[in-house]
């Protein structure tokens, strides 16, 4: 990934929104068919910063998310590559018949880079949360759906996106993530897991905020269990890395998925489906948001309410190491 | 830009024969949105044959100006038109609604030349020719984006949204053409969802507006005329029409927004039309 120019100062220093923008405005100077859209939310996605340094280039449509999404679309008819940007919930649900139709199955070249994504608005309520958009992103054909764990990757994630024709739809979180990877070299392509901690005895699978969760659970697992977790970075959702969920499931027999979404739909009901379809059993968890309207709160107290903080993500581990799952007296399989 | 009397002989004959093979079209399809078909076009026939500035056979070509069919349900009435120009083969009008056929009821750009955009679902147009007028602008294009929709689509608050925003941006490049048939699916527009003061609604979210019969060439002809020269405000033309325009048994009838009829039908329907058609003529 040449050209990346942040470092550990940056991460440290700026929200992962903040580098977004960064990431774009740098982008923006090298290709001038990049424009930027948003809804009354410049300042909010931080997609404001290409406007300070190409004001001609940024497009503020106001509060009309509709609107907001077919000019992307429009635009992108037009050979500009534009970059949309509003909170996760608007673009995944509230513009959602324009993202579906205008964008997606005319296979626009329309990047949506949406923020305040899962319960990273946590003390807004149900209004602003945004638990389904992974879920919902995915059906939509042509598509490519990323949940990058921290800034950096973020920043991976947006250069990647511009590089890759057709509509790419990144979540990304409100304010700072836990920091996960410290410079740019850790090999980031699109479509393909991140190997994070190495393991045979389980794997976790982890998208967005809880990669973090799961790569700290890891380590205590090693330290204090004597367990070997691997951890995958599952930054794509869509097109999934199978092959990566079949070696997990291959090697390691016990799965679990951590995922700052509902779980239904989401991250790890996609690792199920390929988990069903490889004829392999393996014992199974989905942590994240279980199919409710959340309570409000910070995003780590909310983490750690539904589970899939580090400690949520440790008990289930330790549960999962203790189910007896190879020795099914009960299969048959003769028929 | 004007039109002479023979070019616009030339247009209601152009008109008149489209008319035809939409008929015939329905036919092949087994059914279509005919009324609404039949209400733009007079309109779609002035752009394509008269004002837009296109190359059938460089469909891609960057500074074309755009037609943006935003009632996208209406493809069985803009198919012909691409046929009739090249754009398509004319024999794929044979196929239209036929399974695995390039031509459905809403037509799909990546299928068919000349389309620039896939619509179906109502009011997406205004804000997809928004993005092409600005992009247009940002690139020193100077094409047009015309962009027709449907009175009933003008429920949609997405056309709203969009229009605030072609006069926020001063966008006169983008041209909105209502067609005003006052129908949609479950009746009149006066009785399903009052659109009324309509062109007042558009004036109040900064449009000059031209109210014009859609079915009266010379009037249309000077309505975008005068919509292409707009300077610092954009203009929208808000055409009367009536729905199953030209077939006495359609024509103002809420119930012909999507019907089917055999080929002893049409050809009622083209006696019609040829009736139509010539008395519009005479009265030139």
């Amino acid at each position: 990934m040449g050209g990346l120019n942040y470092t550990m100062i940056d991460t440290a220093k700026l929200s992962t929104a903040e580098l977004y923008g960064k990431t774009l405005t740098d982008l923006a100077e090298d290709h001038p068919e990049i424009v930027g859209l948003t809804a009354d939310l410049a300042k909010s996605t931080k997609i404001g910063v290409l406007g300070e340094k190409y004001p001609d280039r940024l497009f503020n449509l106001g509060i009309a998310e509709q609107n907001l999404l077919g000019t992307a679309a429009g635009m992108a008819l037009n050979g500009m590559v534009p970059f949309v940007s509003t909170f996760a919930v608007f673009t995944s649900m509230r513009g959602l018949d324009q993202v579906h139709t205008d964008i997606c199955y005319q296979n626009l070249n329309v990047k949506m880079i949406a923020t305040h994504a899962g319960l990273s608005f946590g003390q807004a309520g149900s209004t602003h949360h945004c638990t389904e958009d992974l879920s919902i992103m995915r059906a939509m054909a042509n598509c490519k759906v990323i949940a990058p764990a921290d800034g950096m990757e973020t920043a991976m994630a947006v250069r990647a996106a511009y590089e890759t024709p057709g509509p790419v739809y990144i979540r990304i979180n409100r304010g700072f993530d836990q920091k996960v990877y410290d410079n740019p070299d850790f090999g980031y392509e699109l479509g393909k897991a991140v190997e994070l901690h190495e393991g045979t005895d389980l794997t976790i699978i982890a998208c967005g905020p809880a990669v973090w969760s799961a790569r700290e659970a890891a380590n205590v697992l090693e330290r204090v269990d004597g367990i070997r977790a691997r951890v995958l970075d599952m930054h794509t959702i869509k097109p999934l890395d199978a092959e990566a969920v079949r070696a997990a499931v291959h090697d390691t027999r016990r799965l679990i998925t951590a995922e700052d979404h509902n779980i239904v739909g989401g991250l790890g009901s996609a690792v199920a489906e390929v988990i069903a379809e490889s004829g392999k059993s393996c014992a199974f968890r989905r942590l994240g948001v279980p199919d409710t309207f959340s309570i409000i709160g910070l995003h780590e107290d909310l983490m750690a309410h539904y589970g899939y903080d580090m400690n949520g993500i440790l008990e289930t581990a330790r549960d999962l190491m203790g189910a007896d799952f190879e020795d099914d007296d009960d299969w048959d399989d003769e028929i | 830009m004007g039109v002479e009397r023979e070019e616009l002989l030339r247009l209601e004959e152009k008109a008149r024969d489209l008319r035809k093979l939409i008929i015939d079209t329905v036919v092949w399809a087994g059914s279509g949105h005919v009324g609404g078909a039949l209400s733009s076009i007079d309109i779609i026939t002035l752009l394509y044959y008269k004002y837009l500035n296109i190359d059938p056979t460089r469909p891609d070509w960057e500074d074309r100006d755009r037609f943006i069919l935003s009632k996208g349900h209406i493809g069985v009435g803009f198919a012909p038109v691409l046929a009739d120009l090249g754009f398509i083969d004319h024999k794929l009008l044979k196929t239209y609604n036929h399974t695995g056929s390039e031509l459905g009821m809403h037509l799909d750009r990546a299928k068919v030349p000349g389309l620039d955009a896939s619509t179906g679902s109502l009011g997406h147009g205004l804000p997809i020719a928004l993005g092409l007028g600005l992009s247009a602008r940002l690139k020193g294009q100077s094409f047009k984006t015309y962009c027709l929709m449907g009175d009933g689509e003008c429920d949609e608050g997405s056309i709203w949204e969009a229009a605030m925003a072609i006069a926020h941006y001063k966008l006169t490049s983008v041209i909105p053409i209502v067609d005003r048939n006052r129908c949609m699916i479950d009746g009149r527009t006066n009785d399903v969802m009052i659109l009324e003061p309509f062109c007042d609604k558009w004036r109040a979210f900064g449009f000059n507006v031209i109210e014009v019969d859609g079915h009266d060439m010379p009037a249309l002809c000077e309505a975008l005329d005068t919509a292409a020269e707009a300077q610092d405000k954009p203009i929208a033309i808000i055409a009367n029409t009536k729905k199953g325009c030209g077939v006495e048994f359609m024509a103002d009838n809420y119930r012909y927004h999507y019907a089917s009829f055999d080929a002893e039908k049409a050809e009622a329907c083209k006696i019609d039309i040829d009736k139509y058609h010539d008395a519009r003529a005479a009265a030139l």
